[in-house]
């Protein structure tokens, strides 16, 4: 295959891959985050507020981990760094 | 397409491409200064306040008392910054109501900078709050062998407060993006929706985030004594006058 062909294929299966499973741990993290809160707030209505702020900030401490998956699959597949070193190759 | 406005040059001054980031930034602050500037013009202290007045009291008031819940201390010092980050990156997700417009926090040098302003901001903070040898003795706490993996941990987090930032918002750029061309009729107004709600959560997240880190850092003042005893009650009476 040409050099810009496996780099396609394999850039497109690594994001696709990447998205996919760095999914799974952030929302099963979430879940359990969430169904902790809830339970809490269930407890002791009264702390409702900062149950839920500090819900919301570990929410988005988990979710992080997923947004990095997300960024390097766009990366792979928008910006590709290893264009640049095949395409004047392939071009020319 | 395109995962950030930084290549998206509008027009070129003198040689110097000025890309839509910086042209949306300049927008967002100059929107910024005109509203408070007008909001602050006829400041009253009438029962019966302006419109803009009221607004911006309730958003003062609200960012004071989230700011003090988070560092249990006086939120004097903290407010003009922690405000300032959040009503910034709330505008700028916000104004993606408006067709045509790029929210500069979809680019990286945008967060990076955010992120880099609270890097700065907290050892600041922290020097002004307990001194400087006070300050840097919190970087060896547990023991002197901890320091580096503070100092990790600290370059690591600034990283992770501007990739989430840029990574939502880059997400609903995107998102809208491909829906548009697959999906162009209903979804990708539902999808804006979901973005609008994201992108303000997003700007409540990073201010509460940087008032942690500047609250961490404070903490060093107290080493290891107790929390101070008036903590616990100023929190309840916050907490007690909450409406939302």
């Amino acid at each position: 295959m040409e050099p810009h062909v496996v780099i396609a294929v394999v850039s497109i299966l690594a994001a696709g891959l990447t998205i996919s499973i760095g999914v799974i741990g952030p929302s099963l993290g979430e879940g359990r985050a969430a169904a902790a809160a809830l339970e809490a707030i269930a407890r002791q209505p009264d702390e409702a507020n900062t149950i839920t702020r500090t819900l919301f900030v570990s929410l988005a401490m988990i979710e992080s981990t997923a947004i990095y998956c997300f960024v390097v699959s766009m990366i792979l597949i928008f910006a590709n760094p290893f264009w640049n070193a095949v395409l004047p190759k392939a071009g020319g | 397409m395109e995962i950030t406005p930084d290549t998206h040059i509008i027009f070129t001054v003198a040689g110097i491409a000025v890309s839509a980031t910086v042209v949306w930034t300049w927008v967002v602050m100059a929107l910024l200064v005109a509203a408070s500037f007008a909001a602050t013009r006829n400041l009253t202290s009438d029962f019966a306040p302006s419109r803009w007045q009221n607004f911006l009291e309730a958003l003062i008031g609200e960012t004071r008392r989230q700011i003090a819940d988070v560092s249990h201390h006086d939120p004097g010092p903290y407010l003009p910054f922690i405000g300032t980050l959040f009503v910034f990156i709330a505008t700028s997700n916000l104004l993606i109501v408006f067709p045509g417009y790029e929210p500069p926090t979809a680019s990286l040098s945008t967060t990076a900078a955010l992120a880099l302003s609270v890097l700065v901001a907290v050892p600041l903070f922290g020097i002004a709050e307990s001194g400087l040898w006070r300050y840097l003795k919190n970087y060896m706490e547990p023991s002197v062998f901890m320091l580096p993996f503070n100092v990790i941990g600290e370059i690591s987090r600034t990283i992770a407060l501007a990739v989430r930032l840029y990574g939502n918002a880059m997400s609903g750029v995107v998102l809208a993006g491909i829906l548009i061309s697959i999906a162009p009729f209903l979804f990708p107004v539902v999808l804006k929706l979901l973005d609008l709600l994201i992108g303000f959560i997003q700007a409540y997240i990073f201010s509460v985030l940087a008032m942690v880190y500047i609250a961490s850092a404070l903490r060093a003042r107290r080493g290891n004594a107790a929390p101070p005893p008036d903590s616990e009650p100023s929190s309840a009476t916050n907490q007690s006058n909450e409406g939302v």
